[in-house]
């Protein structure tokens, strides 16, 4: 009995995303509908352009990689509590140390220079987020309004850096050599030379690494309990500054690892930002949207990948705006804030069921 | 309770119906192009292009929109349906090469990449695709398979310097940049060049939004200007610039004291700055991106691909160029002048702004 109650648990946790999703490409249809396009031949547009080439799914898991980094980031903050909206500036943060240390030892060998980069990169991104995070601890400041200022000022640094220290005042720096590469040749060959890299599969262990620190270890079990009541925690003899330091400093710490992923992945350099990079902010929708579960993060980065890789075929396959995709988007991340909708009327149906059941006779 | 559920989901799912009921009207049509990408001998036109837009998107109403104009002319010129031009948007540097892979998918003869920040995907792009041809608009790509198409916008800036100049009435004009960097830098340094010609005296507030598309910083910056007593400001910043004539607009029709001007950028832009009682554009410095791919396909078409050739237009290719606006005669006059000097040689524009 207690197995099929958690059991039923379980589902009803995916009932919420699950519907969410479903909610929004139907809200995304109607929308089409009412601007006199055919949702139809545009979701085929978008899925079976991804699904048709090895290249593009290849493109779509590697968006993912970049996604799930950034979307675990924002979920171990979340669940210690706390907002961190800055998840792009410190994969920028990650993103320009990376990509600086790949050109500053372009020498080392490879494994060390690949492994050093990342590093590197996780580090200035736990840094940088830590900012707030003292600041939350020792003066109560909202780690919201920090972290957004702290965005632009990534933002600006990054691009002051690129064009005065990395670059003689040019928009790009130097790509990083092979040794810094993180291509993985079959990879590359399987989906026909598509970006995606030896990042993806780190994201499988740092999931599996994140669910583990989060259920299995005392440091994540008092995160967990610091983000469900902060009172009764420093009661319970828990350092209430310890704990937002540390879980600012390793959301930050993902970010940045996403970032250096990103940056040595995909890009192989950093060029001047027009803007935060869309994986931060991504990453905060995909951590709503796996409901800060490390593998409902990984399936709904995948998703995101998708949508967003899809949605570029949309304009010309079927005539509708990309913008469309973002609506789409946009509907979802609605749909699992607004998820006490869904849930009242699952917990309703259920309530019912039971009391009908009850009523019925002992044999349960 | 759960009929309230099932009627969402009666609601979608009638939705769904609508549109599949829809789908077989549209099919049709839709097929047809679609078998038209795969039988490329059949196409009503042989000769196609396809072109990957920068952050800013077709509709920057600038840069990438020029380029967009151009080729849909281009088309109207050969007599040619749409389908023989496309765009691919790009929101985010990572779609540049995913967005050129997919022009290549769908058979273009040749595919711009219209932005300097396209120039590192071109490059790798056609490092893999030998056998297709590309362009790339305000860098150089030296490959056999990329025609790169730049620009001497400082002449243009200049031009349009001289006409701040000539119409300022505070001796104070702004001008604010995209992204700084080697192809804004022309911009400054002409425009700069261009007001100082004229009158040395003239303040000029040189301000960055390191943004193409980002409308609200442009119009914080402009705000900033225009507070402390500009009365002129030139974009040369993509879309950045349509909060610049936000702001100017605004301003105008809540009643400023003087008369509020904005130079626009790489198109006509006399059609932003309309307000209640007139049109506040002073002059736009214009970059013939659509001319320039125009021309290039031309090219391709009659004499082969200009592969490995890196095609500078200025005023003398009729390549930049100003309007007339609503530029007085005396300011017109004198910018008819200094185009004259520049074409006879007589004055060379700077390309970068002195180092401070």
């Amino acid at each position: 009995m207690q197995l099929i109650r958690q059991h039923k648990k379980w589902l009803n946790s995916l009932l919420v995303p699950g519907l969410s999703i479903v909610f929004g490409f139907i809200f995304g249809a109607i929308l089409m509908i009412a601007f006199g396009y055919n949702p139809i031949i545009a979701y085929d547009a978008m899925i079976s352009g991804v699904f048709a080439s090895p290249y593009f799914i290849g493109e779509a898991l590697r968006q993912a990689t970049a996604l799930t980094f950034t979307g675990l980031g924002f979920a171990l903050a979340f669940k210690a509590g706390f907002f961190n909206i800055g998840i792009a500036g410190q994969a920028l943060a990650g993103w320009v140390s990376a990509i600086w240390f790949a050109l500053a030892f372009p020498d080392l060998p490879r494994i060390i220079l690949v492994t050093l980069s990342i590093g590197v990169g996780i580090l200035v991104g736990a840094l940088w987020a830590s900012i707030a995070g003292v600041l939350r601890a020792y003066f109560g400041t909202s780690e919201v309004i920090v972290t957004i200022m702290l965005n632009y000022t990534a933002l600006q640094i990054t691009n002051f850096l690129i064009r005065d220290v990395l670059s003689e005042s040019g928009n790009t720096t130097e790509s990083v050599g092979e040794n810094a590469s993180l291509s993985i040749g079959w990879l590359s060959t399987l989906t026909q030379s598509s970006r995606l890299n030896l990042g993806f599969f780190l994201a499988i262990v740092v999931v599996i690494l994140y669910w583990i620190f989060m259920t299995r270890t005392t440091a994540g079990f008092e995160i967990r309990a610091v983000g469900l009541n902060p009172y009764a925690s420093t009661y319970a003899g828990m350092s209430a500054e310890k704990n937002i330091i540390l879980s600012m400093f390793l959301s930050g710490g993902l970010a940045g690892l996403g970032g250096a992923i990103h940056g040595l992945g995909t890009f192989g350099n950093i060029f001047t930002q027009g803007g935060l990079p869309d994986i931060g902010f991504n990453g905060i929708a995909v951590a709503l949207l796996g409901l800060s579960n490390p593998i409902g993060i990984f399936f709904s980065s995948i998703l995101f990948g998708v949508l967003d890789i899809g949605a570029g075929f949309m304009p010309n396959r079927a005539g509708v705006p990309d913008e469309m995709a973002d609506i789409v988007t946009s509907a979802i991340i609605f749909f699992v804030g607004a998820n006490y909708i869904i849930r009242y009327f699952v917990d309703k149906r259920t309530a019912k069921k039971e009391a009908a059941s009850s009523t019925k006779g002992g044999d349960v | 309770m759960t009929t309230k559920l099932r009627n969402l989901f009666a609601i979608g799912a009638s939705a769904f119906l609508l549109a599949a009921c829809q789908g077989e009207n549209a099919g049709d049509s839709s097929e047809g192009a679609g078998d038209s990408n795969d039988t490329d001998t059949e196409e009503t036109a042989d000769f196609k292009l396809g072109m990957v837009t920068d952050e800013g998107g077709v509709d920057d109403r600038s840069f990438n929109q020029s380029g967009w104009e151009g080729m849909q002319a281009w088309a109207e010129e050969h007599g040619v349906d749409d389908s023989a031009v496309k765009y691919y948007q790009s929101d985010d540097a990572a779609d540049f090469v995913p967005n050129l892979n997919q022009a290549i998918q769908d058979q273009y003869d040749i595919i711009y990449g219209v932005g300097f920040q396209l120039s590192d995907a071109v490059t790798q792009v056609a490092d893999a695709n030998p056998d297709q041809h590309f362009g790339i608009v305000d860098a150089v790509v030296e490959k056999d398979n990329v025609v790169s198409l730049n620009f001497r916008d400082n002449e243009a800036a200049y031009l349009v310097g001289v006409a701040a100049a000539h119409t300022t009435e505070t001796d104070k004009v702004g001008f604010i940049g995209g992204i700084a960097g080697p192809v804004i830098d022309k911009f400054e340094a002409g425009f700069v060049a261009g007001v100082e010609s004229v009158d040395p005296e003239i303040e000029i507030d040189i301000q960055y939004a390191e943004s193409f598309s980002d409308a609200a910083i442009g119009q914080q910056i402009a705000a900033g200007m225009y507070s402390s007593g500009a009365d002129v400001i030139y974009h040369a910043s993509g879309a950045v610039g349509n909060g610049v004539f936000t702001e100017a607009t605004d301003r105008m029709e809540s009643g400023s004291e003087n008369q509020l001007w904005v130079i626009g950028v790489d198109r006509d832009q006399e059609e932003l700055g309309e307000y209640a009682d007139g049109n506040l554009t002073l002059t736009s410095s214009l970059k013939g991106v659509g001319t320039a791919i125009q021309l290039a396909s031309n090219q391709a078409m009659e004499e082969g691909f200009p592969g490995g050739e890196n095609l500078v237009y200025g005023l003398a290719e009729d390549g930049v160029g100003i309007t007339e606006g609503n530029m007085s005669e005396d300011a017109w006059a004198a910018v008819e002048e200094a185009r004259q000097q520049i074409l006879d040689g007589e004055i060379e524009v700077p390309e970068a702004p002195e180092a401070e």
